[in-house]
């Protein structure tokens, strides 16, 4: 299974890759028109992590024993049998915020108009994650993972 | 009689016994199980019915779900029918029409049953329970039926408080009669309470706080609710009533069995009662918070050792997600205490309706309270949970960018460790 792997050490903090997500996760997909005709303006579902000159950028890390999936009461959040990916039905949900309760890393929020829940969904239908893509640095990287 | 035999029996079909399912087909992709379930619809989110009530959610967007999740793993459903007897010696489940289930391991999921308060005129039509899907549709019936204006909702918990929001959705006038001195009084402090209390009058609520329902009345001989009857005197105009007050665990099945039961039933780590091969699971079990999160757990770690796995559950914190009036809440483990072992950290900004609270014990987060503003609120629950020393990160607690990084290095790298997170 595939996972992106964040390196701290090559992060410069320049959010190429929150941009990349907002734009990724718009209707247009278009980078002009999501921030000027876009309302609410997409929310980005990865998030920069600052401080002094230590920086990353993290998303959800779709957990092998992930503490949403349990806490979804109405079965939005699901695993996606192929990848593995914890993926969250948009349809279903009704933004109880159960999700954003239990998750450790605080990377699900609420989508910009506060009605479901908003995460990382590893770019469905890409070979890879725009914000890997577009990293200029390496510090994200999309890697099998151990299991 | 008709026999049914299976391998695995599960009574309840609500998130301990659905997450009881998938425990087991982790383990065991074959065994035979059987689930059992007192009510005509093949999934359903309890959760859901406020939702439901207020028109949000469709019928057919209840389950959490979907059907073929049952042929999926390969599960006989067996619903509309109630296990009234159990032989725990023979194993035998014995149902309301007349058959009998022969199984080798069990999973009591019967869940809660509301508790009906005992006041004069609580069977008068138009007063209404609300923890089932048929409780939702019956009073979404009535309110059809009948032109309601006026509706009280005994309990201000958060099950009244959901059921006080779907009523306003639809447009009726809500009075809350709550026994405490503010509403959501077990999960909230008073602020927190306050803000919420505001925000319902804000909306229209009439808040009776101390304060019971004497008397349910009606008019004349008529069998319809009109209003109701506090214990301080005041009359209240009631064309509906719902009573929230609490559930009870559904014990009924296990009453005169060897299985241990005290207020619920009595579970060990492995979420097996006293009696082997038999497993309890979700509100049902004693001591049990009432959340859907737990349930969900407890179900899935009964099912995983039902089918010999070796799952433990370490127990749980009370916590709670509930948005009302549009302000989202989170309230997590210890939340209203006021005594001088606890250290409290708050933040308070008003005009917005947010307020943030931390308590502290010896340096540990053991409570916390979000209003308004409930982003990354889980990273709290995961340093609750973790027992992680936050002596050197106290001043950092409540700052607007609190996040990941902030976290003690330790505490990053355990939960970082294997899923791929250089920090």
């Amino acid at each position: 299974m595939k996972r992106i792997r964040i390196d701290e050490k090559y992060c410069m903090g320049c959010r190429l890759c929150e941009v990349h997500c907002i734009v990724q996760h718009s209707k247009t997909k278009n980078i002009l028109k999501t921030y000027m005709g876009e309302y609410p303006k997409p929310a980005p579902r990865i998030l920069v992590e600052e401080k002094g000159y230590i920086t990353f950028a993290l998303q959800c890390r779709h957990c092998e024993d992930a503490p949403c999936l349990d806490a979804c009461m109405t079965g939005a959040m699901y695993r996606d049998k192929e990848t593995g990916a914890v993926l969250c039905n948009e349809d279903k949900c009704v933004g109880c915020w159960m999700c954003i309760m239990v998750c450790p890393f605080g990377v699900i929020s609420r989508s910009s108009d506060k009605k479901i829940a908003s995460k990382c969904d590893l770019c469905m239908g890409e070979d890879i994650p725009v914000c890997v893509k577009n990293c200029p640095n390496e510090a994200l990287k999309y890697e099998d993972s151990k299991d | 009689m008709k026999t049914l035999k299976t391998e695995y029996l599960i009574i309840g079909n609500s998130a301990a016994g659905v997450a009881c399912i998938e425990g087991i087909r982790k383990v065991d992709k074959t065994g035979s199980i059987a689930v059992i379930s007192d009510e005509n619809i093949f999934n359903y989110s309890r959760p859901l019915i406020s939702y439901f009530l207020a028109g949000k959610v469709k019928k057919r967007a209840m389950p959490f779900r979907d059907k073929k999740f049952y042929s999926r793993n390969n599960v006989k459903l067996v619903l509309g029918n109630t296990a009234e007897k159990l032989d725990t010696k023979k194993r035998i489940a014995y149902l309301s029409h007349g058959e009998k289930v022969v199984f080798n391991k069990l999973l009591i999921a019967t869940g809660g049953s509301p508790i009906i308060p005992e006041i004069k005129g609580s069977r008068l039509d138009g007063v209404f329970a609300f923890t089932k899907f048929g409780d939702a549709v019956a009073i979404k019936d009535y309110i059809k039926k009948h032109y309601i204006k006026h509706a009280v909702v005994i309990g201000g918990g958060l099950i009244g408080l959901k059921a006080v929001e779907a009523l306003i959705e639809l447009g009726i006038k809500v009075s809350i009669v709550e026994l405490a001195d503010r509403i959501l009084s077990t999960t909230f402090d008073t602020k927190a309470s306050g803000i919420i209390q505001d925000a319902l009058r804000k909306a229209g609520c009439n808040i009776f706080t101390k304060n019971t329902v004497a008397e349910i009345l009606s008019k004349g001989e008529d069998k319809k609710v009109t209003s109701v009857t506090l214990k301080t005197r005041k009359q209240v105009p009631a064309d509906l009533v719902i009573t929230a007050i609490g559930v009870s665990p559904n014990i009924q099945l296990v009453k005169n069995t060897s299985i241990s039961i005290n207020r619920g039933i009595l579970v060990d780590e492995a979420m097996q009662t006293n009696v082997k091969d038999i497993y309890a699971a979700g509100d049902v079990c004693e001591k049990n918070i009432p959340i859907w999160p737990n349930a969900f757990k407890q179900g899935r770690i009964a099912g995983e050792n039902m089918a010999s796995g070796n799952a433990e559950y370490t127990g749980s914190i009370a916590m709670n997600s509930v948005e009302l009036c549009g302000i989202p809440t989170i309230s997590i483990g210890k939340t209203s205490l006021e005594q001088d072992k606890y250290e409290i950290l708050e933040m308070r900004k008003k005009e917005e309706s947010i307020y943030k609270k931390i308590v502290l014990e010896n340096n540990h987060i053991v409570g916390c309270i979000f209003v308004g503003d409930i982003e990354r609120a889980g990273i709290y629950t995961g340093l609750i949970i973790n027992r992680v020393d936050i002596s050197n990160i106290k001043d950092k607690l409540l700052e607007e960018d609190f996040g990941v990084l902030a976290l003690p290095e330790k505490y990053r790298k355990h939960l970082v460790g294997d899923v791929g997170l250089e920090v």
